[in-house]
């Protein structure tokens, strides 16, 4: 490569050539790819209105999806509530939310097992009705020693429902209040 | 979104269509900074900057540490003050998001064999990773200490600001995510009004040490692209209280450079080279 | 005060931020100066536990120099109101009020009451069970009475004196109570400067009235207390007497921590209510329907429409099965019969009581008080289903709870069969959320999820179906209710999924032509409309669900009335009526919010008005009127009895019809104000829920305390919770990976800790190791004399996930507050030393060696 080449290809040098481009806009400095550069977000197939799932504030949150997959999360500027923005947790939400910790198969172990084992999801729920209507049954109650109506049983509980939807919610409390649960709990104790 | 809009911005807070040639920018209001590093977050997240784990650090609540390529914002933490009598008031808790300078007179450009680093559109500085190739001037260039190299791949990293969002009229990430606007994102020129009017507004109300950082041109690297508005000398945030882009480096490359240079001469104040340098280091690089 | 906004609500932090700039003062009143504290314009530090004895001295400030708003507080609030001359206050008690029971630990508060006939409490909610009943023993009649009182409040058979003069008038008992809250009493039991607190009191007090308002925001620093409840009442008096409740820039705003923890309180996933805060009936208390209604009416104001809240609810859910000749399956509904918290289940649990548990994105094994009791208790139960995004350590404590080091569990040993289902996170599924303000959000499904996972949603509809199914050829009558139930929902898409919009039309709710309710006032007792939470009705109204209406608020329409939809009836603020005067005119120009238009003859504004809709400000209700109709024009506490602001609550409240300031159950420094130390009412459970500092029960020691030190728990931003959300992934996790202690320099060389090195926090229940940060923002504070240190223990960790570390919550008692049994976690006794805690058996040795023998 001789002097001249050198200089020629020193991008300073690029830059600065007559009726090049001294303000740097790049036009000889770029790339092919660099000339491709736009937001990934313009690819996604829909954008999917959502609000954040960490705290109770309730922060708008714009879903991009392309192929059937989370593109990203951001904030949406619509929100009266947030106007766009987002903290660090809702900030990472596709993480959570399609990270490399998510479980996406049912776990099962067994009585003293010492590991997880692989269960179909339709076992699973077979099974877990199974355990829900055995512990019912032997533990009962319809009344109290005095004949008061109790129709309960306290064999089983629940906790949780701060992380749910209100209509998940309505559904624990209709099922488990039918089934005669009475230890449906969740931390909202206040 | 930024809480004062611009119409050179966009519905979604970038660069409205048509303002290329404008430079674009951040201003960096640590007054309002509370230090929940969703700038960090949104940062990674947008531009999938790898983990960079660094455990417990005892230095605050700041475990990201600087600046780096796994890091292109870090909040920074500084704990000042002694409580005293249970009346602590004169404790302080300052914190502030640093970025990329995006320097009107960028060192790490200036040194770059390759080309990779390239000045936009918008007057920011992004490097083309697949134009670099690992050689590492730019890193002991930048007087900062803000472009790295990262392991993993061998290149040279740092901040876009969000260069590709910006193609789409969407204000970088991090501007986007700040839950206060301590982070805003707009024409320079209408950044650099604002921070003067915010430094003024905060020396009335009695911040003695408030001062902007970067918002001089005629300082060692000629102004920066993302501008701080400080509660306390630079030192105190761990930001170089004079940066200078190396001109000794810069003077061979004008010799290099030769004939054609010197026709354009008369073109450079305006331009990306370094007005600054020319300047007496020492002077009105800070603000009272 | 008792949040850190900054940090655990960042987003709503904003607001804050601006108002600041744009002239507003901002105090922070922490124990801990928090990123939130370096936002404001005053931090005010004070001890842990000692808020209400703070609040008190601005109530004692308010009424010593009269910066009451008078006329907001002589026609709102029940100031004027006579209470019974049988009231005795903790001062004449040594710290107790009238009625208290020794033998049952609990009060009768027919002392409390008004001069006249009772008033039940707002939400018809009963008087709480109490703390030592076991789950499953024989409790009824044992003081958990679900309403005791009869009903009837006829209007203005309260008897009043609209001169607040009279001796026994709440205004008057008010000033009795708080007059040994001084600036000094302030500064001896919160180790705050006088002048540091008249800066707040009097700050307060200049910036309310007419023409301005003061907000208070509060989190779980507040309520995670053996006080808690008392603590929002103490905070609830204060803006009643400034005039700063229903009008805009007032309030008491609490700023919850999960996403739709407001929605799981008004669609309880809780033991001792119904949906829309409706009690569950008590084992023998209400037998009928019409027994459940008389209890549970008020006689004045919406809560006297709770028979047609009932009866449209058991509709929702018994469908055509419920009808007038069998009380609309009332009976079906199971019995309460004590105490059923989480906490008295857990403790059941581990005394082998309990046989199953489902989780539903919740980690007890981290984030419940006294977690190693919780892992301890979920290593008895014979089957665990376990619903959440990843192997949470409720999930794994099988196989990795620090228990197993220690020796005292062996995974062989432990027969727990569990089932860990993942579940859909908030993108794979619809449903709503309602945020911090009432405020009911829409999310809308993105992708279809992965592999296993499912929504909540899809796992109780089709377990409901299996069940159903097994149970289809039962002829016992316990299977009435389940086989009974409507559970119809369409299915749609691969899975399976029900269809959550019809799921939300069921709450809302529908006439008997099938049409979706507008609003509660369409409600009917006779079985003609079926309404699955009467509060939220009107969310689906004319079949739209009003909750995914997504238009930003701009200009005039700053409350942004189509952004979601807020309960009731799309209301944005509570009790809004109050924003405007008693004649009702808006108190200022500036402030104003909703009036009333004289010529229309409606009340009107920017807000939907919290009020009936035609009631003119000069209406006086017929003496016979009853519910509603009872309201009158100056009534717009429309879900109190009264139709007032409580400055003093009658009934309702399981520890005293006022707050007064009690130490928390553990504490290093002896009650400044009475010899009873803790809130008597406080609900502990012996002996199971492990031990406590034995000062708790011999009084502080000064000199050689074992837990010399205030432990506080608390939240970072950079986390979220018990950590289920944030230590499983990779952005959270690697901004705070460690477990970490905050002390103050002096502590630090008054134990040898090292900036960066390890220290080991023990308290009576366990120890663990953190990381140290040392920080000038932990600061002692000099109470009683004594200068106080205060060891800082954020409870994100665990020992699963990407950051792993030791919970916080082990540390901690089991005692919670006897109105909502919410666990105190804000403060307790602790020490601390230099380096790990001991591995292994070593451990409990360790922990048992640190604590002193029980005092005699």
């Amino acid at each position: 490569m001789g002097l001249r080449t050198l200089i020629r290809s020193w991008p300073v040098a690029r830059q600065l050539r007559p009726g090049g481009d001294h303000l740097g806009l790049g036009a000889a400095a770029r790339s092919a790819r660099t000339d491709d550069v736009h937001p990934r977000t313009e690819d996604a197939d829909r954008v999917v209105p959502s609000v954040c799932p960490f705290c109770a504030v309730g922060c708008g949150q714009r879903i991009y999806v392309k192929g059937e997959e989370i593109l990203h999360i951001e904030g949406d500027p619509d929100s009266p509530l947030s106007r766009g923005r987002l903290c660090p947790r809702g900030s990472s939400t596709k993480d959570l939310v399609s990270g490399p910790a998510r479980a996406t198969t049912v776990r099962y172990r067994r009585p003293h097992g010492s590991d997880w084992e692989d269960l179909s999801l339709e076992r699973a729920m077979d099974m877990i009705a199974d355990r829900i209507i055995a512990s019912r049954a032997a533990h009962w109650r319809d009344t109290d020693d005095d004949g008061v109506p109790l129709n309960h049983t306290l064999a089983f509980g629940t906790l949780g429902g701060a992380a749910c939807d209100n209509e998940e919610n309505y559904l624990i409390k209709k099922l488990f209040t039918a089934l005669g649960a009475l230890q449906i709990e969740n931390q909202a104790r206040i | 979104m930024s809480a004062h809009p611009s119409p050179l911005l966009g519905p979604e807070g970038g660069p409205a269509p048509g303002t290329a040639g404008t430079r674009f920018g951040f201003f960096t209001d640590t007054s309002v900074c509370i230090g929940c590093k969703a700038c960090e977050v949104a940062c990674k997240e947008w531009n999938g900057v790898p983990d960079n784990p660094r455990g417990f650090t005892a230095n605050s609540y700041d475990n990201t540490g600087a600046l780096g390529a796994n890091a292109w914002r870090h909040v920074a933490f500084v704990e000042q003050g002694r409580a005293a009598g249970g009346r602590p008031a004169d404790l302080r808790w300052l914190m502030s998001s640093d970025v990329c300078k995006h320097c009107s007179s960028p060192a790490c450009l200036e040194v770059c064999p390759t080309g990779a680093l390239f000045t936009t559109e918008f007057g920011t500085i992004v490097v083309q990773d697949d134009v670099c190739n690992g050689c590492g001037y730019c890193v002991t260039a930048c007087p900062f200490g803000v472009i790295e190299r990262r392991e993993a791949d061998g290149g040279a990293w740092k901040c876009t600001m969000c260069y590709d969002r910006m193609r789409g009229a969407k204000q970088p990430a991090c501007a986007q995510a700040c839950p206060t606007d301590s982070i805003q994102f707009g024409p320079l020129d209408e950044l650099r009004e604002r921070a003067a009017g915010r430094l003024a507004e905060l020396v009335a109300a009695g911040e003695g040490r408030a001062q902007l950082y970067g918002h001089d041109e005629g300082d060692g690297v000629g102004g920066t692209g993302a501008m701080f508005l400080l509660l306390d000398d630079p030192e105190v945030y761990r930001l170089p209280p004079d940066p200078v882009t190396p001109t000794r480096h810069l003077a061979r490359m004008w010799a290099m450079a030769g004939a054609a240079a010197a026709a354009l001469a008369a073109t450079l104040a305006g331009s990306l080279l370094p007005s600054g340098a020319r300047r007496s280091r020492s002077g009105g690089r800070r603000w009272r | 005060m008792g949040s850190n906004m900054a940090e655990c609500h960042p987003v709503a932090f904003q607001w804050v931020v601006e108002a600041r700039q744009r002239g507003a003062r901002v105090f922070h009143v922490d124990p801990r100066f928090t990123r939130t504290s370096a936002q404001a314009d005053r931090h005010v530090p004070l001890r842990p536990g000692s808020d209400i004895a703070f609040l008190g001295g601005i109530v004692h400030h308010i009424l010593a120099t009269g910066s009451e708003l008078r006329d907001y507080v002589v026609n709102y609030t029940n100031a004027s109101h006579l209470v019974s001359e049988d009231l005795r206050l903790p001062d004449d008690l040594d710290g107790f009020f009238s009625g208290w029971d020794p033998d049952t630990a609990t009060y009768a508060n027919e002392t409390w009451r008004y001069d006249g006939p009772p008033v039940r409490a707002a939400a018809g909610r009963p008087s709480p069970a109490r703390g030592e009943a076991p789950g499953a023993g024989k409790e009824r009649g044992r003081g958990q009475t679900f309403q005791s009182a009869p009903t009837d409040v006829e209007h203005g058979s309260i008897r009043t004196d609209p001169t607040l003069e009279h001796p026994r008038c709440v205004f008057r008992i008010l000033e009795r109570h708080f007059r040994r809250y001084t600036p000094a009493f302030v500064a001896d039991a919160c180790g705050v400067p006088e002048e540091l607190f008249l800066e707040v009191a009097d700050a307060l007090c200049a910036n309310s009235g007419r023409e301005r308002t003061s907000a208070f925001v509060y989190s779980v620093g507040w309520t995670q207390h053996t006080v808690g409840v008392q603590y929002i009442r103490t905070a609830s008096i204060i803006q009643l007497l400034l005039g700063n409740v229903g009008r805009p820039g007032g309030g008491i705003l609490a700023l919850r921590g999960h996403a739709s923890i407001q929605g799981s309180t008004d669609i309880p996933t809780l033991y001792d209510l119904l949906p829309g805060y409706l009690p569950m009936p008590r084992a023998g208390e209400q037998p009928t329907l019409a027994d459940y209604v008389e209890q549970a009416t008020a006689g004045k104001g919406f809560w006297g429409n709770t028979g047609a809240y009932v009866t449209s609810l058991l509709k929702a859910w018994w469908g055509d099965a419920a009808t007038p000749d069998n009380d609309f399956c009332y009976g079906h509904l199971p019995r309460l019969t004590g105490d059923h918290s989480a906490y008295r289940t857990a403790l059941d649990m581990l005394e082998g009581r309990v046989e199953g548990y489902l989780l539903f994105g919740e980690n007890p094994a981290v984030g419940s008080a006294n977690s190693r009791l919780h892992r301890l208790a979920l290593a008895r139960l014979d089957w665990l289903v376990v619903r959440d995004l990843g192997e949470i350590e409720s999930a794994t404590f099988w196989r990795d709870a620090p228990e197993i080091e220690t020796g005292e569990l062996r995974t062989a040993d432990i027969a727990t069969e569990v089932f860990l289902l993942p579940a859909a996170a908030h993108t794979e599924k619809d449903g709503s959320f309602t945020n911090t303000e009432r405020l009911l959000q829409w999310h809308t499904k993105a992708v279809e999820p992965a592999g296993d996972c499912r929504s909540d949603l899809w796992f109780c509809y089709h377990l409901g179906h299996l069940i159903r199914q097994k149970l289809s050829a039962s002829p016992l009558a316990r299977d009435r209710p389940i086989l009974d139930l409507t559970w119809d929902y369409p299915t749609e898409g691969p899975h399976q999924e029900p269809d959550a919009a019809a799921v939300l039309a069921e709450i809302n709710g529908w006439d008997a032509e099938g049409q979706p309710l507008g609003g509660y006032g369409r409600l009917a007792d006779d079985g003609s409309t079926a309404c699955g939470c009467w509060i939220y009705a009107g969310c689906y109204a004319e079949g739209v669900n009003q909750t995914a209406r997504r238009r930003p608020g701009h200009g005039p329409m700053h409350v942004a009335p189509e952004w979601g939809w807020a309960w009731p009836d799309n209301r944005r603020m509570l009790y809004n009526r109050a924003s405007a005067d008693p004649d009702g005119r808006p108190w200022s120009e500036r402030k104003r919010y909703v009036w009333w238009d004289a010529d229309a003859r409606r009340w009107t504004g920017v807000d939907r008005p919290d009020f009936v809709a035609d009631l003119a400000p000069d209406h006086v209700p017929d003496e016979d009127a009853r519910g509603p109709a009872a309201l009158g024009g100056c009534d717009p506490f429309i879900l109190q009895a009264d139709g007032k602001g409580w400055l003093y609550a009658p009934d309702g409240l399981a520890d005293g019809p006022l707050p007064t300031h009690y130490e928390p159950h553990e504490s290093p420094v002896a009650n400044p104000l009475y010899r009873q130390q803790a809130n008597p009412a406080r609900r502990r459970y012996p002996p199971g829920a492990g031990p406590a500092d034995p000062s708790v029960e011999a009084g502080p020691d000064d000199e050689d305390a074992a837990y010399p030190f205030v432990a506080t728990t608390y939240r970072i931003a950079e986390h979220h919770t018990a950590g289920g959300m944030s230590r499983f992934q990779r952005r959270l996790s690697e901004l705070a990976r460690e477990m970490f202690v905050e002390v103050h320099p002096d502590l630090a060389a008054l134990r040898g800790l090292e900036r960066g090195g390890w220290a080991t926090v023990v308290t009576a229940r366990s120890a663990i190791e953190a990381r140290v940060l040392v920080t000038e923002r932990m600061a002692p504070l000099t109470v009683a004399g004594r200068r106080l240190h205060q060891v800082g223990l954020p409870y994100h960790w665990g020992h699963a996930g990407l950051a792993p570390g030791d919970a916080a919550n082990d540390l901690l008692p089991i005692v919670v507050d006897p109105n909502v049994t919410i666990q105190e976690v804000k403060a307790a006794t602790c020490d601390i030393v230099a380096g790990r805690r001991p591995r292994g058996p070593a451990l409990p040795r360790f922990v048992e060696s640190h604590r002193p023998a029980p005092a005699p």
